[in-house]
Formats: C-alpha cells, sequence, structure tokens
C-alpha cells in the first residue's frame, strides 16, 4: 500500500498470495473440477471421459435419488417448523427479564457447541427403545415409546427431534440478537395505546423481528438441506434405507462406488436446490417488509 | 396498578417456570451421557435405567484408553484444531486486510468470487477436494487434516469488514513515521483487532473441534483419528452389542473441552456461529 513498484507487488503478494493460493488449490479449483465432473465419467482408475448429460440423465432415473431427495424433503418440513417455533419461543422468553437468564441462555446454546457426532451417540442411546432414557420417561406417564432408529417410520422424526434439539441454541441466538435490536420506546408507544401482552407481540415484536426470522429461516434451510453427520451417526440411512439423504447418497456414490461424476452431477444438483429456496426466500421477504 | 403488577408476576414466574423446563430438556441429554459414563457394564443395561449411577466407577474410561488410543486421539484433536486456528487467523487477517486497504486491478472481481464460493455446499467440492489431498500425499497425515480447512471466503470476509470499519488515519500516523505496510499491519492494526480475530478464532477452533465428515473420508489410521471420528469408530468396535458407557465415555472426552471454551467465552462463540451461519 505504502510501498511503490515491485515492492508493493512484493508486499500485495505476502498478503493475498497465502489465501489465494489456498482459495484456488482447495477450494475454487475443486469447485470447477466438481462442474467439469458433473459431465464426465470417472471411476479414478481410467481417465475422465465426457459423457454430455448422461448424468443428470441417470440421476432422473434413479430411484435412490427420488428416495433420498424425499427423504431430504421430509427431514426439512418436520425440522423446519419445529426448530423455528422452539428458536423464537426460547428467544421470546430467554428476551424477558427473568432470573437467571444468563444461565439459561448458555444452557440453551450448549448443544450448538457440542459435536454433532457426539450428540448423534448421546440421542441414539437416550432412544434405545428398550434401555433409553426416553423410553422409560415415556413409560412413566403410560405411553408405550417406539421402537424410534429401529423402526422405518420413526426413524427419521428420532432425527428431526435430535437436530431440533440441537439447533433451537442456533436459532435463538440470532433472533435473539434481533429482539436486542427493537427500540424500547415502540413498546412504549404500545403500552399507551393500551395494547396487551398478545397485541405487542403480535403487532410489534414479530413484524420488527421479520429480518431475523428471515436470516435463520434462510440458514436452516441451507443447512438443513446438508442434513448428513447425525444420519451418519445415527442411522447410516437405515432402517431398510429409510433415512437415505442427498449428502450421504453423493459421499456414498463417490467414495463407496467411485462414481466421481455421478456423484458432481448430484451435489450440483443440491447446490441449485439450495440457491433457488434461498433465493425464492429473499424474494419473498422483499415482497413482504 | 396492584392488579397488573400481579399479573405482570404471575407472568413472569410463568415464563421462568418455562424456561427452567426448557433448561432440564436441554440438560437432561448432557446428564444421562455423563451418568452413563460412569456405570460399569453391569449396570448399563438395568431396567429401569438408573438417572443415576448407583455405584460410580472410572471402569469406561479406563476401558477406553485400553482399547484405543484415545489420548493420543485427544491430543490430536487439539493439535489439528490449534494449528487451524492459527492458521486462519494468519492467512484470514492479511487476506482481508489486502482486500480492505490495497487497490489492484481485479480486486473487486476477485472478492465477488472469494463470496460466491461461500453458496458453494461442501458437498460440491469435497470429492476435487478430495483427489487433490491425494495427490498431495496427504491422506492420513496432520497436513491433510489442517491444511485444507485453512481457507475459506468467511475468515477472509470478517476481517475485511473489520478492517473497513477501522479509520485510515491510524495507519496513516505509522506510515509518516516510516513503517513499512507490513509493520503497520502488525504494530497497528493486528492490535486492534482483538474482537474479531476472537470471534473467528473460537469459531475456527469449534469447527476444527467438531469436525466429521472430512477426517472421515481421509484418515483411516487409528493415530491420525480426531475425536469426532473416533466416536463413530467407537461405537461400532465392539461387534454385537454396541457398549454404551464406552461410548459415553468417549464422548464426554469429546464434549467438555469445547464446553470448557464455551463458557470462558461464550460472547465470541455465539458471535462466531451466528456470523457465520455455519454451526459446529
Amino acid at each position: 500500500m505504502y510501498e511503490r513498484g515491485w515492492r508493493r507487488t512484493l508486499t500485495l503478494a505476502l498478503f493475498l498470495g497465502p489465501s489465494l493460493l489456498g482459495m484456488v488449490l482447495f477450494v475454487m479449483g475443486p469447485i470447477l473440477a466438481s462442474l467439469g465432473l458433473a459431465f464426465a465419467r470417472w471411476d479414478l482408475l481410467t481417465p475422465p471421459e465426457f459423457v454430455g448429460l448422461a448424468n443428470f440423465r441417470a440421476l432422473w432415473a434413479d430411484p435412490e435419488f427420488w428416495r433420498a431427495l424425499r427423504h431430504t424433503f421430509g427431514f426439512l418440513l418436520g425440522y423446519i417448523p419445529l426448530v423455528m417455533l422452539c428458536g423464537l419461543g426460547a428467544a421470546l422468553v430467554l428476551n424477558a427479564r427473568i432470573p437467571g437468564r444468563d444461565f439459561f441462555r448458555a444452557v440453551y446454546f450448549l448443544p450448538v457447541v457440542t459435536a454433532w457426532v457426539a450428540v448423534a451417540l448421546v440421542w441414539k442411546w437416550l432412544l434405545n427403545p428398550g434401555y433409553g432414557l426416553v423410553n422409560h420417561l415415556l413409560g412413566l406417564v403410560g405411553l408405550q415409546g417406539p421402537g424410534w432408529l429401529f423402526d422405518p417410520n420413526w426413524a427419521m422424526p428420532a432425527v428431526i427431534l435430535t437436530s431440533v434439539w440441537k439447533d433451537t441454541g442456533f436459532v435463538m441466538a440470532i433472533l435473539l440478537a434481533g429482539l436486542q435490536n427493537i427500540p424500547r420506546e415502540y413498546y412504549e408507544a404500545a403500552a399507551i395505546d393500551g395494547a396487551g401482552g398478545a397485541a405487542r407481540l403480535r403487532y410489534v415484536t414479530l413484524p420488527l423481528l421479520a429480518p431475523a426470522l428471515y436470516f435463520a429461516l434462510t440458514l436452516s434451510l441451507i443447512n438443513s438441506f446438508q442434513v448428513f453427520d447425525q444420519v451418519y451417526v445415527m442411522t447410516g440411512g437405515g432402517p431398510a434405507g429409510a433415512t437415505t439423504v442427498l449428502v450421504e447418497r453423493i459421499v456414498k456414490n463417490a467414495f463407496s462406488y467411485s462414481q466421481m461424476g455421478y456423484a458432481a452431477a448430484m451435489s450440483w444438483f443440491l447446490f441449485a436446490l439450495i440457491f433457488l429456496s434461498s433465493w425464492a426466500l429473499t424474494r419473498l421477504q422483499r415482497r413482504a417488509l | 396498578m396492584t392488579l397488573r403488577r400481579a399479573r405482570l408476576d404471575w407472568a413472569h414466574w410463568g415464563l421462568t417456570l418455562l424456561a427452567g423446563l426448557g433448561a432440564v430438556v436441554m440438560l437432561l441429554p448432557f446428564l444421562w451421557m455423563l451418568s452413563t459414563s460412569l456405570k460399569p457394564a453391569s449396570a448399563v443395561l438395568s431396567l429401569p435405567p438408573e438417572l443415576l449411577p448407583r455405584e460410580p466407577t472410572l471402569e469406561a474410561y479406563r476401558e477406553v484408553a485400553r482399547s484405543f488410543p484415545i489420548v493420543r486421539v485427544f491430543l490430536n484433536t487439539l493439535l489439528v484444531a490449534a494449528a487451524t486456528t492459527l492458521g486462519q487467523l494468519v492467512v484470514s487477517s492479511m487476506s482481508g486486510y489486502a482486500f480492505a486497504r490495497f487497490r489492484f486491478a481485479g480486486r473487486d472481481l476477485l472478492f465477488a468470487a472469494y463470496l460466491a464460493t461461500l453458496m458453494v455446499p461442501f458437498a460440491v467440492t469435497v470429492t476435487p477436494l478430495f483427489i487433490v489431498v491425494k495427490a498431495l500425499g496427504w491422506t492420513n497425515t496432520y497436513w491433510g487434516l489442517v491444511v485444507p480447512a485453512l481457507f475459506g471466503a468467511f475468515g477472509t470476509f470478517l476481517m475485511r469488514q473489520f478492517f473497513l470499519a477501522l479509520p485510515g488515519e491510524l495507519e496513516e500516523a505509522a506510515v509518516l513515521d516510516g513503517a513499512s505496510t507490513f509493520t503497520t499491519f502488525a504494530r497497528v492494526m493486528l492490535p486492534l483487532s482483538g474482537p474479531a480475530l476472537a470471534t473467528l478464532g473460537v469459531f475456527s477452533f469449534m469447527a476444527s473441534w467438531n469436525s466429521f465428515l472430512w477426517p472421515l473420508l481421509i484418515v483411516n489410521d487409528p493415530r491420525l483419528m480426531t475425536l469426532p471420528l473416533a466416536l463413530a469408530t467407537l461405537q461400532g468396535l465392539y461387534p454385537g452389542q454396541t457398549q454404551w458407557n464406552l461410548v459415553m465415555a468417549g464422548t464426554v472426552i469429546a464434549v467438555i473441552p469445547m464446553v470448557v471454551v464455551f463458557l470462558l467465552a461464550q460472547r465470541w462463540v455465539v458471535e462466531g456461529v451466528t456470523a457465520s451461519g455455519l454451526k459446529g
């Protein structure tokens, strides 16, 4: 910046070089390579071969892919409303001046910082049909708990439940930041107009929280399309393939079946899904606000 | 007025009760994890389940240490996380500074390219990335675990925004004193960057400590495993029945350090997680 001529170039290279080299080698290069691979067949042994749209046609015809796509959407449809609701509830409660508020905030955020593998294992054990705590507690109130991860109908709900538990604090933290940005005067004005608690929530809090809600929703959506760790550890896609999801299929195809091109095509389909849905959300937000 | 006050108090206690119930739901799994890890193998499958171990024992921890290089795994995780964090801070603060203060041809285009990579999910890059790392001979090495994790647009973006918000007069004074760009950066700018460095540092540490998919793909030697990978392996170590007290002991070992980091640096953790939109 302050040097001139070749010394200036050298300084720039010193500052930007390491990052640029790494980005090209480990991020941008792989992105471009993946784009190329999506139109190629490659088993890692023989040289890649250009096949045009064949991978995408194979995708269209692959029942395993459609099943994983259905499961991913199933996860999303259960997870998103629940995590948003729990996160909003937690944020509203912990924005009030209650005793021990900071302690509660820390506790709710604890699962967010815990490794997914650890959370998945603990919940796998909690949800153990015979010896787990959850079914025992259900039994105490006279309910017969399901087989959870061993039951094809209950495995995905179990994964959703676990994910909601882990991410509630994440949504809460974003919404708490949003709540703190609402000026107090708005509530005072509403109180003068005689608005009760419910009216204040409906006409002050929620409209002014909308940007934070959209932000949390977009992030949750992007993350949930990429659901993987919890599924891998809790069910491995089972039982009987009841919880296979897109990223799990991509990893399987690439690293177990050595179908690099096919996996790349599927990953770009995933990208398109994420891109289009966040774009749609942004449009929706712009129209609504 | 008193009536209104009383109603407020009721609402107040109702909310506290609700928060407390939520806290129980949040903490019970951690308690169950800890409790199981302290049970002897014979008590794990007892019915009804004991919420607290009747005879607490460290048997499970000893058994994990015997059957798995868990100490080494723990140190691996620490080493990889520390190296990743340090590397991220150096690389990102320098590139962030370059984008914030240097003028060069194609700067904005390049920065846009950086940002664009944030939209691409890891699943897209993972296959070619694996091939690059394999070509470098870095499978089953610390290099393979650390180096690819040093680079990401998020760190550069965070540092750039931070530097842009600092007034340029600070540097001008240093330059008038004849300092080079690097000296100015290291002596004037970095000491002012505490909050941004803390946010990025805590975030990198956490992401590395909890990372699973990448280690799963490039490491299969137990001596190079990190904790999440070791946990997943531990689960399947004993054929037939999962030894839950052992698995939970491993989980406790993996979870405690992150909890400590969180309690010590809560503000930065929350900031890092919500700013990046990425979770552990």
